[in-house]
């Protein structure tokens, strides 16, 4: 038996996913035909092309999984026409195609409202890889432009999404609206009022019911003209107005389609047509389009059990759940249920606070036993366990609102309910993974774990929304087991870096054998040495010479070990600004000591290659010179990278150099769970790449912008909008803060961005710390940054000044022999010989 | 590699004269010189005792060890390379945690505050 699936999309794919996996699937043969070039790839995520640029990432599967799986995939390859007596179809390249099951999944494409003008340069739609590559091509034209900005229509959910990506490019943003307000299906007015408020103080302009009557422009698109008679100046437009389901197809070949689009199928996703099926965004179910993932992957489900016959294959619900969460930028909102029941069957609990931008609204039936629907707006950390309670019919509590305000009194953990849901609750509606099925895992011990529950089931590889319900599980469970899931620092210390700072804070603790003796148990390890070590220098400013047997090996040697046991020296050059003359002064040191010499990444000068007993004279040398230790070995304080700014840069809004060096004098020394680097930029340019950055500076007209936890490496971030635009004393007290509460509450070598990322209401929680001081830590963050600022001494000057100190660099302790090390010459300098 | 093997204290025959203990590190590790072989010695003084093995990281051949962090794991000393982090014990010079071959060790012993490390050649 043949069966055929036209759209290799999310659900065409999801539809070949369990066929590989179905008992009986050694009966069917299985052909596709997608007409993209490439294989099926995760739309859900496709913002986050913006950011990586990797198509490889969004790839549900290669074609190599298909060939494996024995399921023939054609792309690039487009269905023209379709004989339903004939059981035949025909593609573009003139192929013909039997088969004995159909399916549809043909998807949607955006609509595109008929306004003249549609067709000027500029103007894209926001649904392929290819529209994505079109997009990020254009923006990178127009930043060249001083003044260039970009307009989306449409404030759904897909335009807010967009309307981040092109922020996040660097392009200021209106997003228009046709409706009086942002996200008309999911929320009523004051949620939406509320989200309006929070976006529009990010920097996002937003227009409401606007009619657009014509995209002008020559050639390139310049304004927007609205019903209103007023204009919109911009340099793109993204049009994200909703989605019409592709069903040009059906319609040809005579198969039923609603009035307004869409193939009509049934319970069963069985179209007009005998054997053939829809699924996914191009399937009319119950008069409604669904342009989300889980009703489309429960189709592919439904459709394929019905085709191979399957006892338990089941059928479409009655009604689909619509529920959806969203990160915003800088918010979040989600919605789920029925989010405006009729008032006479529904009472409402409503949660506002205005100055946070926070909204949550409950819908609870008249009897006051179930909860129908809701919204949340501006912190949505109760929406995992709201949507389960909805979902499974739960019984509400005495006291509902308890739900939205957290129970204010004794006990109530949040998430912790997660265990009294009921076995058949479905965690993952992606891949339909129950609870029950999480915990059976769990139980016989075929999972320990998020990821090996992630690897036995799929689930949360969908849209992802279930990820912090799964690891609630995960806690939940192990929790109710008696196990200890925390992220302890090692068998030494049963805390974690955090318990274990304000420990040794209390308890003026000022050894690491003292902090072992009142706190851990054994001898220690590489481990606790080093994040004790790290603790004391945030708590006493405590250079790494005192306790220089506790230092890992880099900030023992205040040099960066290198792969034949040789150093380099990195003195600090704040801000990358440098006079000739101790330029020169390196260049003698360098030459003197046959150092391999190198500019690094944050503009200053490597000096490779030197012996341990050779670091003391070059630190005095270059102490004489007016340097000081650079840091480079430790986990600190690196550079504040800088563009030179309006000094001289007809572009420059300010000073940045100035302001760098001023940062970078103030934090210098300053030790930290992992590396720290900084940016400033004079505008934005942003030549000094801030935003790859843990903390970052631009200048704007009316100030700068601060921006926390981005960096380079191997997952690469950009920083996100902390403040601004603020003055520069307020700059320095919000970075004070938020580099001493991430001083406070990391845990050992995790860096900003992903601390951030384990911070519970992420970004939106940062600022309301930082800059609102929700908890009200402002004064003591900022005293104890100063206390650190006023402690710092030059490592480097301690080490060569005390006769004692200097003895760690001896090589040997019973021969002033000097170590042999072989080198072999590179481009004019030296190199160690290789491994 | 080959200029290092595992002495047990029995088959010593020479009693290398290393250097007094106050030239040691108090909780960690220095490197002597026994010929043209390197030698790391270290002290662990919360149990006041002294572990030697060779300088020589196994992983990639370079003399480092001596400089590496030392501590315990489940009550077996250990020094931890600091190229790459590997652990090897000071009891039996095993890799605790990979699959690099074992260190040399050397039997260590303290007389009139002098520390020597005992050799088999």
């Amino acid at each position: 038996m043949q069966i055929v699936v036209i759209g290799n999309g999310m659900v065409g794919h999801k539809f070949c996913d369990l066929f590989a996996r179905h008992p009986r699937r050694g009966e069917f043969q299985l052909t596709v035909y997608g007409e993209e070039c490439r294989p099926a790839y995760d739309r859900v995520h496709l913002s986050a092309y913006f950011s990586d640029r990797d198509a490889g990432k969004l790839s549900l599967a290669t074609r190599e999984w298909y060939a494996e799986a024995g399921i023939t995939l054609r792309t690039g390859e487009l269905v023209t026409e379709l004989d339903t007596d004939k059981r035949e179809l025909r593609t573009h390249l003139g192929n013909v195609q039997r088969y004995d099951y159909l399916v549809l999944a043909t998807g949607s494409v955006p609509f595109v409202p008929p306004v003249p003008g549609r067709d000027k340069k500029g103007v894209f739609v926001y649904r392929t890889i290819e529209d994505l590559e079109a997009i990020l091509g254009y923006a990178d034209q127009l930043k060249q432009r001083p003044g260039a900005r970009s307009v989306v229509m449409g404030g759904g959910l897909l335009g807010l999404e967009a309307a981040k990506a092109t922020l996040d490019m660097g392009l200021p943003t209106d997003v228009v609206e046709f409706a009086p307000r942002l996200m008309p299906r999911q929320l009523d007015e004051v949620g939406a009022a509320t989200l309006t408020s929070t976006l529009t103080e990010l920097g996002l302009g937003v227009h409401l019911s606007k009619s657009t009557t014509a995209i002008a422009g020559n050639g390139s698109i310049t304004h927007l003209e609205f019903s209103d008679r007023s204009t919109l100046p911009t340099d793109m437009l993204i049009i994200s107005a909703g989605i019409r389901p592709r069903d040009e197809l059906a319609r040809k070949a005579g198969i039923e389609v609603g009035p307004r689009g869409g193939i009509l199928a049934d319970e069963y996703l069985r179209t007009s047509a005998p054997d053939v099926y829809a699924i996914g965004e191009a399937a009319l179910y119950r008069d409604m389009i669904y342009g989300l993932v889980a009703p489309g992957y429960d189709m592919a489900r439904v459709a394929l059990g019905s085709i191979m016959a399957d006892a338990d294959g089941g059928c479409m619900p009655e009604s689909i759940d619509l529920s959806t969460k969203l990160k915003l930028i800088g918010t979040d909102v989600a919605s789920f249920g029925d989010c405006f029941p009729p008032a006479e069957a529904s009472r409402s609990i409503v949660y506002h606070d205005e100055s946070r931008g926070i909204y949550k609204r409950i819908n609870i039936s008249r009897d006051g036993k179930r909860l129908l629907g809701g919204m949340l707006v501006g912190d949505a950390g109760d929406y995992n366990m709201l949507h389960q309670i909805y979902k499974n019919g739960m019984p509400l509590p005495p006291q509902p609102e308890d739900l939205i305000l957290g129970a204010r009194g004794v006990g109530g953990q949040p998430g912790a309910g997660v265990l009294d849901l009921p076995d058949a609750a479905v965690i993952c509606s992606c891949e339909n993974v129950t609870k029950g099925k999480l915990c059976g895992l769990l139980e016989d011990g075929s999972a320990a774990s998020v990821k090996e529950l992630v690897g036995c089931t799929g689930a949360g590889t969908g849209c992802g929304g279930c990820k912090p319900i799964l690891s609630d599980v995960v806690e939940n469970y192990l929790k109710a087991q008696g196990k200890v899931v925390r992220n302890v620092i090692c068998e030494h210390f049963p805390f974690t870096r955090q318990e274990l700072r304000d420990l040794v804070q209390l308890k003026e603790l000022r050894t690491y054998d003292e902090a072992l003796d009142t706190l851990g148990s054994g001898h220690g390890c590489e481990v606790c040495k080093p994040a004790l070590a790290s603790i004391f220098a945030t708590v006493y400013a405590e250079t790494a010479n005192p306790q220089a047997q506790i230092q890992d090996t880099n900030d023992r040697f205040l040099a960066n070990i290198q792969r034949n046991g040789t150093y380099s020296v990195v003195p600090r050059i704040p801000g990358g600004e440098i006079t000739p003359d101790k330029l020169l002064a390196i260049g003698r040191v360098a030459k003197k000591y046959d150092l391999y010499t190198k500019i690094t990444g944050g503009q200053r000068i490597d000096l490779f290659g030197a012996r341990l007993e050779e670091l003391p004279p070059i630190w005095e040398e270059l102490i004489a010179a007016g340097f000081e230790s650079g840091h480079a070995y430790g986990k600190s304080l690196r550079t504040v990278k800088s563009c030179v700014g309006s000094t001289w840069c007809r572009y420059g809004m300010d000073e940045s150099v100035s302001f760098a060096i001023e940062i970078e004098e103030r934090y210098k020394g300053l030790r930290s769970p992992h590396k720290l680097k900084g940016g400033v930029s004079g505008c934005i340019r942003e030549c000094a790449e801030a935003r790859g950055k843990d903390f970052g500076l631009i200048a704007v007209e009316e100030g700068y912008n601060v921006y926390v936890c981005g960096n380079g490496g191997a997952r690469p971030k950009h920083a996100e909008l902390l403040a601004g635009p603020v003055d520069r004393a307020t700059a320095v007290k919000y970075l004070d803060r938020f580099l001493m509460f991430y001083l406070r509450t990391a845990a050992p070598l995790v860096r900003t961005a992903k601390w951030l990322e384990g911070l519970d209401g992420g970004i939106a929680y940062l600022k309301s710390v930082v800059v609102d001081d929700a908890l009200g830590l402002a004064e003591e963050l900022e005293t104890e940054m100063q206390g650190l600022v006023n402690g710092y001494a030059c490592e480097w000057k301690e080490a060569i000044s005390d006769p004692a100190m200097r003895q760690r660099f001896r090589p040997f302790v019973n021969t002033e022999d000097s170590e042999e090390l072989a080198f072999v010459p590179l481009r004019e300098q030296k190199m160690p010989k290789p491994w | 590699m080959t200029a290092y093997t595992t002495t047990s204290p029995e088959r010593v025959t020479t009693w290398f004269r290393a250097g007094h203990t106050s030239q040691f590190p108090v909780g960690a590790g220095a490197t002597i010189k026994y010929g043209d072989r390197q030698i790391a010695v270290f002290y662990f003084h919360r149990t006041d005792r002294w572990y030697a093995c060779q300088n020589l990281c196994p992983h990639k051949l370079e003399n480092v060890l001596g400089r590496g962090l030392i501590g315990e794991q489940d009550g077996i000393p250990k020094v931890a390379c600091p190229l790459h982090k590997r652990t090897f014990s000071l009891e039996t010079g095993e890799n605790l945690n990979g699959e690099c071959p074992p260190v040399a060790v050397y039997p260590v012993k303290i007389e009139n505050d002098y520390v020597y490390v005992g050799f088999a050649d």
